[in-house]
Order: structure tokens, then C-alpha cells, then sequence
């Protein structure tokens, strides 16, 4: 099945209230049938109370390439981390 | 004297749903490692864990008032002594043929215990609970597997049909009441198959029209699983099932 069918990514809702997060990836023929198979390979433990399933081509990622021009500027920029500031005595939490 | 009886007959009943459970469960999970893809591997050994909870459930309850445990009822009879219906004996066959069975079977299983979780007897109605839960799920992936494999190719759909055509005659004996279920019928604790033939069918028919395959006009019929006379299968099926149990008497994990 594998050439015939399309990749999906699966995300999980682990409980009310939290994000979904990736938990896998699983060939499927369409997204029911993804779903599914995600529900059984899973959540048969009650892991999570929703299920979000999505083609893995229509992801688009950043490129390992692009880190140096992505994120390495940030790093020489204290200023624009929180931490970088000394806060006044009447904030205990930040 | 009269709950005695009772008592025995509430047991039988309980044994013929743990039978058809458990030789059900072993025939799935004869896929398992085997299974067209890695999903679909997962998947059906997860259906098939759910019978053989639901096996254990029902043998359990029969072994109380048979006076043996689940593994005694489970690995210890002989072929003569399961009361399964014959059709979840069969073996596995194609995918095709594994997933006609599931879903002619699920079919009548979402019917059955929606009735079964009416009954007098709490342990029975509380099994059924638990087992219609399961059955909805099982369904939903065998009708979808019903539609891709009808409408897929022209092999899945000639393989699927000649699923059909094989099992059909088996599917009588589901529709089948004898003295014992009567009389439990009777007493508001067993299920009235009969009842269900029709809307089974018509649900059936709907299904397989939607998929371009075709009930058949075959009135041929097997029966005899429910007083121990099975097919060929059931013995070479326990002779592995059972292989342990008979090997090393006794053996636990």
C-alpha cells in the first residue's frame, strides 16, 4: 500500500485543554481511513481525546540549510529575551 | 431446582458467545504479522484483541457455573465440545474474504447485542454494553473496507464478491434459535435472532449495492456449530491454539 498511498502526519489532543501535538506519521488511502488507523495505532490506551490527521505533503518545512540565515541572528541579541531585563522589585513573576 | 436449570442453561448461552469470541479472535489474529500493510496489521490484532477480551468476559461467566476456569474452557475441549457458530471457524482466506466475514459479522453483532444489553441476567446485559461499544468501531472499518474493495479494482471487486458468494451459506445458522435459546428468549434473557434476519438483510443489501456487489441468490445453508459438529478447520485451529496447554500441562507464564 505503501506506493499507492499517501503519508499523513497524526496529532494528538492528549486532554481537553492541551495542544495537538505530532506523535507519528502512517499510510493511509484517504484521511477517514488515516484517522482510523491512527485511533489503533495511537490511542488504544486512551491517550488522547482527539486526533488530527494531515498529508504530509501539504507540510511545508523549513530547511536545515536555512538555519544560520532562520535562527542564529537571535542569539547575539540579548535584548530581545526577557531575561535581559533586571526587573523592578514588584514583579515576582515573569 | 428450577434456578439450577437456569443457572445451566444461562451458562451454555454464555459459553456459545465466548466460543464464537475467542475461535473468532484467534482466526484475526492469525493475521497479525501478516496483514497487507503495518496499519492494517495493528488494526485487525486490535479488533481482534477485542473478542478475546469479550471471550473471557463470557467464558468467565460460564466457568462459574460449569465449575471450570476460562483457560480449562478455553485450551483444554476438544473440538466436539466448542459451540461456535461455524462461520468464525472458517480460516482467514485473502484480506477479501477476512474482511466479508468481519462485516456480514459486525452487522449482525451491532443488532445482537443492542438487544442482548436488555437482558435479565446483569452479567450478560453488562458484557453486551461493552461489546456494542467495540462492534461500532469494528463496523465502521469493515463497511468502509466493503466500499474500497468493491468499488476499488476489478480483482478486489471479484474477490470480494466471491467472499460473498462463499460465505453466505453460513450466515443462516447466525439467525438460528434452538430449544435453549427459546426458552431463555422466554425468559427475557437471551436474544431473539430470528427477529433480526430481516433488518440484517436489508442493511446488508443496502451496504453491498452501494459497492457494486451483489447478494446472493443461493439458498444453500451449513449449520451444527452450537451442538459441536464443526468443519474440518476447528481441530486444526485448536491443535495450534491450544498447543501449550497440551505440551506443558499446566503451564503458566
Amino acid at each position: 500500500m505503501s506506493e499507492l498511498s499517501p503519508l499523513f502526519e497524526v496529532f494528538l489532543r492528549g486532554r481537553r485543554g492541551l495542544d495537538h501535538i505530532h506523535v507519528g506519521s502512517l499510510h493511509a488511502h484517504d484521511a477517514g481511513q488515516a484517522l482510523e488507523y491512527a485511533r489503533d495505532t495511537y490511542i488504544r490506551r486512551s491517550e488522547g481525546v482527539s486526533i488530527w490527521v494531515v498529508e504530509s505533503k501539504d507540510i511545508h518545512a523549513s530547511q536545515e540549510s536555512d538555519v544560520a540565515s532562520f535562527y542564529d541572528p537571535m542569539d547575539d541579541k540579548a535584548y530581545r529575551h526577557a531575561t535581559h531585563y533586571t526587573l523592578p522589585d514588584g514583579v515576582d513573576n515573569m | 431446582m428450577g434456578d439450577e436449570k437456569l443457572n445451566n442453561q444461562i451458562a451454555e448461552y454464555a459459553l456459545r458467545l465466548g466460543d464464537d469470541a475467542l475461535v473468532f479472535g484467534q482466526r484475526l489474529c492469525e493475521w497479525c504479522a501478516d496483514a497487507p500493510t503495518l496499519e492494517e496489521d495493528i488494526a485487525i490484532s486490535n479488533v481482534g484483541l477485542d473478542y478475546l477480551g469479550r471471550a473471557r468476559m463470557a467464558l468467565q461467566y460460564a466457568g462459574k457455573t460449569l465449575g471450570r476456569t476460562e483457560d480449562e474452557l478455553a485450551f483444554l475441549r476438544d473440538s466436539g465440545e466448542f459451540r461456535n457458530l461455524l462461520l468464525v471457524e472458517l480460516p482467514r482466506g485473502d484480506f477479501a474474504f477476512s474482511m466479508v466475514r468481519q462485516y456480514l459479522l459486525d452487522e449482525f453483532e451491532l443488532l445482537f447485542f443492542a438487544q442482548l444489553c436488555k437482558s435479565k441476567d446483569d452479567t450478560l446485559g453488562a458484557i453486551a454494553a461493552k461489546t456494542v461499544k467495540e462492534v461500532r468501531y469494528h463496523q465502521r472499518r469493515s463497511a468502509n473496507w466493503m466500499q474500497r474493495l468493491g468499488l476499488g479494482t476489478q480483482e478486489s471487486q471479484a474477490r470480494t464478491q466471491a467472499a460473498i458468494d462463499q460465505l453466505w451459506g453460513y450466515m443462516p445458522e447466525l439467525f438460528e434459535m434452538d430449544e435453549l435459546e427459546a426458552s431463555l428468549l422466554q425468559a427475557g434473557i437471551a436474544v431473539d435472532r430470528v427477529e433480526l434476519h430481516s433488518k440484517w438483510l436489508d442493511i446488508v443489501s443496502a451496504q453491498f449495492a452501494s459497492a457494486n456487489l451483489q447478494v446472493p441468490e443461493s439458498d444453500w445453508q451449513v449449520v451444527g456449530g452450537r451442538k459441536g459438529v464443526h468443519t474440518e478447520h476447528l481441530g486444526h485451529m485448536l491443535g495450534e491454539m491450544q498447543f501449550l496447554q497440551r505440551a506443558y500441562p499446566g503451564l503458566e507464564w
